[in-house]
C-alpha cells in the first residue's frame, strides 16, 4: 500500500471525487493560482481549470455562502476554508443556512457540500489561529462532522463526504498535514458516523479524535512500557453522529475511561462522551471518566505556555493513571 | 368559457396580461389580509410580515420571469411566493403550520419553499440568502445554462456584509442574478437615513462595477419592464443587475408592530396609501377600457374566494404527526 502524507491523501480524496463527478467543485481562498494555502488542493487547478477550481475574495460568508446556493440546486462544492478560525465569519451560512434548508423546506431542498479545512492548535500562532472548532459545529442538528487523524482516514472520509446528501464538516488537523501513513489507492471509503479501535486493549479506553489521536497511541504505548496498563485507544473520527456503539462496547470491557480533546473543557466533545458514557454504561464504570482537554485559556504565543495549554502525552498518562487509582 | 384566440402583442393581449397582474396582486393584498386577521386570532403564530403595499414589487418582476429562472426571498416572501404561483392553499396551510403546507408546516411564514417552482425560500437572518442567490447563479453558469435568478432583500439588508459580498462575486464572475431591492425606507423601524451613509440603494453598484436601475416600485409596469431588462442582461450574458425598487408597506413590519408605530408618521402612511399600486393599476384599466367598476368587482369576488378557500382549506388541514419532528434533518 503506498504511503502518502495527510495533505496528499486529501488531494487524492479531492482528484478522484472531481474525477469520478463534474459536479464536485472547489471554492475558497488560494485554492487555484496559489495551490492552497497548505497545499491540499495543488495541481487541481491545473487538472481541471478554473471553472472547476474557484479562488474566492477573502470573503468567508459570501463564498460559504455561494457554496450553499450552488448545492441548493444540485452541485457539490467544497469549500475550503484556509482556517477554521475564518469560518466564523461563515457560520451564519453553515448553521442558519446549510443546516437547516433541508428541514425547514420541508425536505424540498437538500444541501450536499462539504465546508473543510485546517483545526485545532498549530505552533505559536497564539489565540485568533490555533483553537478547535469541533464542539460548536458538532452541536448543529443538519450537519454531520468529521475530524480525521490518519492519511487513510482523511482520504476516506473526504470522499464520504463529498459523496454525502448532507453538509459534512470535515476538521482537518493543522498538525497532521505533514504526517505519513498507508493510503489505499482509488476507491477507499471510511463510513461517516464509525470510529475506529485504532489499539487494542483491556484496562482503560482512550477516546480521541484528531490530532489528540496520536497523543493517545504514545500514551498507550507509554503506560504499557512504564506502568503494565493495557490502553485501548478508540478514535472516533465523527463528531456527528457519534459512534456510540463502538464507544460503549470499549469503556463496557475495559470499565475506565479518559476522554481527549484539543478543544476547551466547558461544553466540549468530550463532555458529550461523558453523558453517553454514563447513561448507557454507568454499571460498568469503575472510576468517574477523566477529560483532557486545553486549558480553559485564549491559547497564548509563549512556547512554554502553549505547551502548558495544550493536551499532551504526559497529561494523558496523568490522567489514565488518575482513573486507574495508581497514584 | 370559450375565448377568441387573442393575438399577442395586440391591445387585447396587452389587456389581458394587464388584467392578470391586476388579478396576481389583489391576490396577495387579500390573502395577507387574511392572514392578518388569522394572526390576530392565534391560528397564525410566530413572525408574520406582510406584503401590503409591495404588491406591484413581486407581481411585475415575476412576470418578467421564465418558467425555469430561479427565486429567492427573505423572510417578507408571502408576495412573492404568490405571484410566482405557489397555491394560496399551500401558502396558507403553512402559515397555520399544517402538513399540507409548502414546507409541511416546519418553516411557517418565513421559509415557504416551493422548489418545483424554483422557489428557493424563505430566508430569515437579513441579507443572509443574498450570497445563496449568487450561488445559484453560480450553479446556472457552471452548468451552461440560460436562466436567471431574482433575489429579492429589503433596503436594511445593504448595511449587512453579505450583500456586499455576494455583489462582488456575481459581478466579478458574471453571474446571471438580479439583485432585487425592495426599499420600503424602514428596517423594522429604522429609518434607512439614520443608518445608511448612502441613501440611493442603486449607488453601491457602482462600487461593484453592476448595472443598475432606479425603479418606481408603485408601477407595476415599471417593475416588469426594469426587470426585463435586467433579464436581457443577465440571460446568457451573465451580467448582474441592482435594482432599486422603490416601495412602502403599508402594515407594520410584522404583526407585532402597530400599522405606523412611533417611527413614522400617520400622515406619511396615508399619504403613501395614495399610491397605492393595485389602485393605481386599476384606474389604469379603467381607462383603458380594459375593466369597468362591474368587472373590478367581479375580479375581487373571484380573489376573496380563493383566499376564503385557501383559509378554509387551512384552518381543516391536519397537523403535522408527531413523527415528522424528527424527518428531514438530514437528507438519505
Amino acid at each position: 500500500m503506498p504511503t502518502l502524507t495527510y495533505r496528499d491523501a486529501l488531494n487524492q480524496a479531492l482528484r478522484e471525487e472531481m474525477q469520478r463527478d463534474g459536479d464536485v467543485f472547489i471554492l475558497g481562498e488560494e485554492v487555484g493560482v496559489y495551490q492552497g494555502a497548505y497545499k491540499v488542493s495543488r495541481g487541481l487547478l491545473e487538472e481541471f481549470g478554473a471553472r472547476r477550481v474557484v479562488d474566492t475574495p477573502i470573503a468567508e460568508l459570501g463564498f460559504a455562502g455561494v457554496g450553499v446556493g450552488a448545492a441548493m440546486v444540485g452541485l457539490r462544492p467544497v469549500v475550503e476554508f484556509m482556517t477554521w478560525n475564518f469560518a466564523l465569519l461563515a457560520l451564519d451560512q453553515i448553521v442558519n443556512s446549510a443546516a437547516k434548508l433541508h428541514y425547514m423546506s420541508g425536505g424540498q431542498v437538500s444541501c450536499p457540500i462539504v465546508f473543510r479545512g485546517p483545526n485545532g492548535s498549530a505552533l505559536q500562532l497564539a489565540a485568533q489561529h490555533s483553537q478547535a472548532w469541533d464542539a460548536w459545529l458538532a452541536h448543529i442538528p443538519g450537519l454531520k462532522v468529521v475530524a480525521p487523524a490518519t492519511p487513510a482516514d482523511a482520504k476516506g472520509l473526504l470522499k464520504s463526504a463529498i459523496r454525502d446528501n448532507n453538509p459534512v464538516i470535515v476538521l482537518e488537523g493543522e498538525m497532521l498535514y505533514n504526517t505519513k501513513g498507508e493510503v489505499p489507492d482509488g476507491e477507499h471509503l471510511v463510513p461517516i458516523g464509525s470510529a475506529d479501535v485504532k489499539r487494542s486493549g483491556t484496562d482503560v479506553t482512550l477516546v480521541c479524535h484528531s490530532k489528540t489521536v496520536a497523543l493517545a497511541l504514545k500514551a498507550a504505548e507509554h503506560l504499557a512500557g512504564e506502568h503494565g496498563v493495557s490502553a485501548e485507544v478508540v478514535d472516533l473520527r465523527t463528531l456527528r453522529p457519534l459512534d456510540e456503539v463502538t464507544l460503549l462496547a470499549s469503556v463496557t470491557r475495559t470499565n475506565r475511561c479518559v476522554v481527549i480533546e484539543e478543544g476547551w473543557r466547558h461544553a466540549g466533545i468530550g463532555a458529550q462522551v461523558v453523558d453517553v458514557i454514563q447513561r448507557e454504561a454507568f454499571d460498568s464504570l469503575d472510576a468517574p471518566v477523566a477529560r483532557v482537554t486545553q486549558a480553559d485559556v485564549p491559547m497564548p504565543y509563549n512556547k512554554l505556555l502553549e505547551r502548558a495549554a495544550k493536551p499532551s502525552v504526559e497529561k494523558i498518562v496523568a490522567a489514565t493513571r488518575h482513573v486507574l487509582y495508581l497514584d | 368559457m370559450a375565448t377568441a384566440t387573442v393575438q399577442p402583442g395586440t391591445a387585447a393581449a396587452r389587456g389581458d396580461l394587464d388584467r392578470g397582474l391586476l388579478r396576481s396582486m389583489l391576490l396577495i393584498r387579500r390573502f395577507e389580509e387574511k392572514a392578518a386577521e388569522a394572526y390576530a386570532t392565534g391560528k397564525i403564530g410566530g413572525f408574520c410580515h406582510l406584503y401590503i403595499g409591495q404588491e406591484a414589487v413581486a407581481v411585475g418582476s415575476i412576470a418578467a420571469l421564465r418558467q425555469d429562472d430561479y427565486l429567492i426571498s427573505s423572510y417578507r416572501e408571502h408576495g412573492q411566493a404568490l405571484a410566482r404561483g405557489v397555491s394560496p392553499t399551500a401558502v396558507m396551510a403553512e402559515l397555520y403550520g399544517k402538513a399540507a403546507g409548502t414546507s409541511k408546516g416546519k418553516g411557517g411564514s418565513m421559509h415557504l419553499f416551493d422548489v418545483s417552482r424554483h422557489f428557493m425560500g424563505g430566508h430569515g437572518i437579513v441579507g443572509g440568502h443574498i450570497p445563496l442567490a449568487t450561488g445559484i447563479a453560480f450553479a446556472i453558469k457552471y452548468r451552461g445554462g440560460d436562466q436567471v435568478c431574482v433575489c429579492y432583500f429589503g433596503e436594511a439588508a445593504v448595511n449587512i456584509g453579505a450583500f456586499h459580498e455576494a455583489l462582488n462575486m456575481a459581478s466579478v464572475w458574471k453571474l446571471p442574478v438580479i439583485f432585487l431591492c425592495e426599499n420600503n425606507r424602514y428596517g423594522m423601524g429604522t429609518a434607512f437615513e439614520r443608518v445608511a451613509a448612502v441613501t440611493d440603494v442603486v449607488e453601491h453598484a457602482c462600487s461593484y462595477d453592476m448595472a443598475a436601475e432606479l425603479v418606481d416600485g408603485m408601477d407595476v409596469h415599471a417593475v416588469q419592464r426594469a426587470t426585463e431588462r435586467a433579464v436581457n442582461r443577465a440571460r446568457g450574458g451573465g451580467h448582474p443587475t441592482l435594482l432599486e425598487v422603490r416601495t412602502y408597506r403599508f402594515m407594520g413590519h410584522s404583526m407585532s408592530d402597530p400599522l405606523h408605530g412611533v417611527y413614522r408618521t400617520k400622515d406619511e402612511v396615508e399619504e403613501q396609501k395614495r399610491k397605492d399600486p393595485i389602485t393605481r393599476l386599476a384606474a389604469e384599466l379603467q381607462e383603458a377600457g380594459v375593466l369597468d367598476k362591474d368587472g373590478l368587482k367581479a375580479l375581487d369576488v373571484e380573489v376573496k374566494a380563493e383566499v376564503d378557500a385557501a383559509v378554509k382549506f387551512a384552518e381543516a388541514a391536519p397537523d403535522p404527526e408527531p413523527s415528522a419532528l424528527e424527518s428531514h434533518v438530514l437528507a438519505d
